[in-house]
């Protein structure tokens, strides 16, 4: 257990020491990021009355976006020398892996709605009417959520052809019940209507569902050819 | 072979091994025995299945049919005693060797900068060079390969074409390499399209055609075939 | 006398169905919707024989997985064994039957319905042995794909008629088989475009993901709905007997046909991967080959 958590986190310092060095995805997606809020500013008019209704669905399908195009590079360094296989023939236990690269992809991701949320509270001049602080849990375990599935189902689609676009037909449909309720607790936070606790315990959920099924059968995906 | 004498601690054994891709079989039925702490080397055109042998025996491909013994052990539960390399450098361009090696040695448990080193040094590399590996040349780049696959003082070494795209001074170097691990107790297995940098040093040349192993010489000349 | 089973059963199906058909059209006119409502005898079953057929699919796919390792599978064997056995009690439990009673179940029903569960995993893993899992895993997606896809048409044009929209959102019953329909699509798309050896392994883990997800978003919908009104297609409330019975009969005809096409489709998977089998193996010599290639239909299984 001790060697799961120790290799995870060296895992985990190596990517981010990788993706600092390059700077490859970083620079791109926080680019991209930028440019969705931007097309959705110009898409949904943000002086409407019913803006504060929809921003919630906005604001996540930027998010989905997003968070799809960084997952989809996920993998990419160790397919670039296939150093997948080195890890594959060592004994280091697959799940290390799943989980570094989950964690990273959540900070990633996360650093990414850091840049955009501001952009859309400027832009649609959001003001919660709810209680502000359930955002978080919200956006945490909306992210976690999109983030296990996604890095499972990118180790997945490396056996595909059509990589990029099996990811997200994969991850979408599952994500679903996710998706809703990150939308409806969104919007419930902002407009004050609703309780958004039922979604945030659905998130919560629907979490450890999924990190169980991908801890479970990430070893068998790890090791298809 | 009885299941026991194919679990004998002291050799490889690949038992009727097919392996299918859908139509295409790679391998169609292959049986041998390796003597451990030797060095063989396989052999055949492309399309032999020279590479799917080699990945099977490695663990990283599973046999639609047909066991594989490792020094008794299945390949995923002998893990520690392989030491893979292929053509692809398994290693990471941005960080430099050691940066390499060490996350490598992590995989396998080994803590500390010394066994790291000491594997770069074997390969006549210098563990402090600081750039980035896809900087190197193909020949160091080859080595530091090799450096990553013996770091954890495996058995048992499985190297995929080691010796193309490098020029031929690396390339003899290399081999001088394999041949003095093999002197020290190591099994090597070298697929590979130039027997000829293998000739007195290999201890056995395996020669693949369609999926089988058709011939077993004790030289790089080959009766039927002519010299290859 | 096995190659005679097939026709007859589809002479027996085709009846059947014909015989549904009838009784479909003669049901009672129903007071509020009038004949529009006779569809209800098409997309109910159908809705029934997806959920059914995607049940299949799981239970395949999960003794498939279970099967990689000894360890797995004797794991999977005694989980199963006690969500089972946790069910059965859970029915007896005081707040539970409060809640069954409300709904109108009877809790040795319900134990009994959990029960078929474990059964039905350990009766599918011992008819199937090995990669035929795999087969009925294949088959009962696609079919079920087919039966789904055709709900989610007569949903429609049912909603239309009669309460003036295509689509309700918040319909926790189409919205929840629009989201199965999707999750066993991508399914099958995974199994069309992998290019790797194990495309079986990662297809089983893909159901396992979907069967998990299906009761998520029934909730994530079915509490959506509760905040957000909607109205509802399919009507709730009680049935005619007579309507009922109607019912009951297409889906026992839909149920025959399903089976039939299912045979048909695990028929030609069979024997598609010999073929491959074959084709692969033809370098190997006679002997070898010969043994795993013959192909009369009305041959015993293996």
């Amino acid at each position: 257990m001790n060697s799961l958590w120790t290799l995870t986190w060296s895992t985990l310092v190596k990517d981010i020491r990788l993706e600092w060095r390059s700077k490859d995805a970083l620079n791109a997606m926080l680019f991209f990021s930028l440019q969705v809020v931007v097309i959705f500013v110009f898409s949904f008019d943000p002086l409407a009355e019913e803006s504060r209704h929809i921003v919630g669905g906005l604001v996540w399908i930027a998010f989905l976006f997003a968070a799809v195009v960084a997952l989809n590079q996920t993998w990419a360094r160790e397919l670039r020398n296939q150093v997948l296989d080195a890890y594959r023939v060592s004994p280091a236990p697959a799940n290390a892996l799943f989980l570094a690269k989950a964690v990273g992809n959540f900070l990633f991701v996360v650093v990414l709605q850091g840049l955009m949320v501001p952009l859309f509270v400027v832009f649609y001049n959001l003001r919660a009417l709810g209680p502000a602080w359930q955002l978080i849990p919200i956006a945490l375990l909306g992210t976690w959520a999109l983030v296990v599935n996604g890095t499972f189902f990118a180790a997945m689609s490396l056996r595909t052809r059509s990589r990029e676009i099996m990811l997200p037909l994969l991850l979408f449909p599952i994500s679903i019940p996710a998706v809703i309720a990150m939308v409806a607790g969104t919007t419930a936070v902002l407009t004050g209507e609703n309780s958004a606790h039922f979604y945030i315990v659905l998130l919560l959920t629907y979490d450890v569902v999924f990190t169980t099924a991908c801890l479970g059968l990430f070893e068998t995906v790890l090791h298809a050819e | 072979m009885t299941e026991a004498q194919l679990q004998n601690p002291s050799i490889i054994s690949v038992s009727n091994v097919i392996k299918r891709f859908g139509r295409f079989a790679a391998l169609r039925g292959v049986s041998a025995e390796f003597d451990a702490g030797r060095f063989h080397a396989i052999l055949g055109d492309n399309g032999a299945g020279k590479t799917t042998l080699l990945r099977t025996i490695a663990g990283l491909a599973q046999p639609t049919e047909g066991k594989i013994w490792i020094f008794g052990k299945s390949p995923a539960e002998a893990c520690r005693d392989i030491g893979y390399m292929a053509h692809p450098s398994l290693l990471y361009d941005e960080m430099s060797g050691m940066e390499n090696l060490r996350y490598f040695a992590q995989l396998y448990g080994i803590a500390g900068d010394a066994k790291c080193e000491e594997a770069i040094r074997a390969v006549r590399l210098d563990p402090e060079l600081t750039r980035g590996v896809g900087q190197y040349s193909q020949g160091m780049r080859q080595r530091m390969s090799l450096a990553r696959a013996i770091l954890h003082d495996p058995k048992m070494l499985l190297l995929d074409e080691p010796f193309s795209n490098v020029d031929v001074h690396s390339a003899r170097e290399m081999v001088g390499l394999l041949k003095g691990m093999r002197d020290a107790g190591k099994t090597i297995f070298v697929v590979t399209h130039q027997a000829m940098l293998l000739d007195g040093v290999a201890d056995e040349f395996v020669w693949m055609e369609s999926g089988q192993i058709v011939d077993r010489t004790a030289s790089a000349a080959r009766e039927h075939g002519g010299v290859r | 006398m096995k190659p005679l089973i097939f026709p007859i059963l589809s002479i027996v199906t085709v009846a059947a169905l014909a015989y549904a058909l009838i009784q479909a059209m003669n049901a009672p006119t129903d007071a509020l919707q009038g004949d529009v409502y006779r569809i209800i005898y098409y997309h109910v079953p159908s809705a029934w024989t997806a959920f059914l057929l995607f049940a299949i699919n799981f239970v395949a796919s999960v003794n498939y997985l279970a099967r990689a390792t000894p360890s797995r599978q004797a794991a999977v064997k005694w989980v199963v064994i006690g969500l089972g056995i946790v069910g059965i009690i859970a029915c007896f439990l005081p707040q539970v039957q409060k809640q069954l009673t409300s709904y109108g179940m009877r809790p040795s029903a319900m134990a009994t319905t959990v029960l078929l569960i474990p059964a039905f995993y350990f009766l599918v893993g011992w008819l199937f042995p090995g990669d035929k899992l795999d087969m009925l895993a294949v088959t009962a997606a696609e079919v079920g794909v087919v039966f789904c896809t055709i709900v989610l048409v007569t949903g429609p044009i049912w909603a239309r008629p009669v309460w003036g929209i295509w689509w309700a959102p918040g319909d926790i019953r189409l919205t929840s088989t629009l989201v199965m329909w999707l999750i066993y699509v991508s399914y099958l798309v995974l199994r069309r475009f992998s290019s790797s050896a194990q495309t079986q392994m990662l297809a089983a883990a893909l159901a396992v993901f979907g069967a998990l997800d299906v009761p998520l978003v029934y909730f994530s919908i079915w509490f959506f709905r509760t905040q957000h009104p909607q109205p509802v297609i399919g009507g709730g409330g009680t049935m005619d007997p007579r309507m009922l019975h109607v019912l009951l009969i297409n889906w026992m005809a839909f149920l025959l046909f399903t089976f039939l096409v299912c045979w048909s489709r695990f028929r030609l998977e069979m024997l598609h991967r010999e073929v491959e089998q074959a084709h692969a193996m033809e370098s190997m010599g006679g002997a070898r080959a010969s043994s795993k290639t013959s192909l009369p239909l009305g041959r015993s299984s293996q």
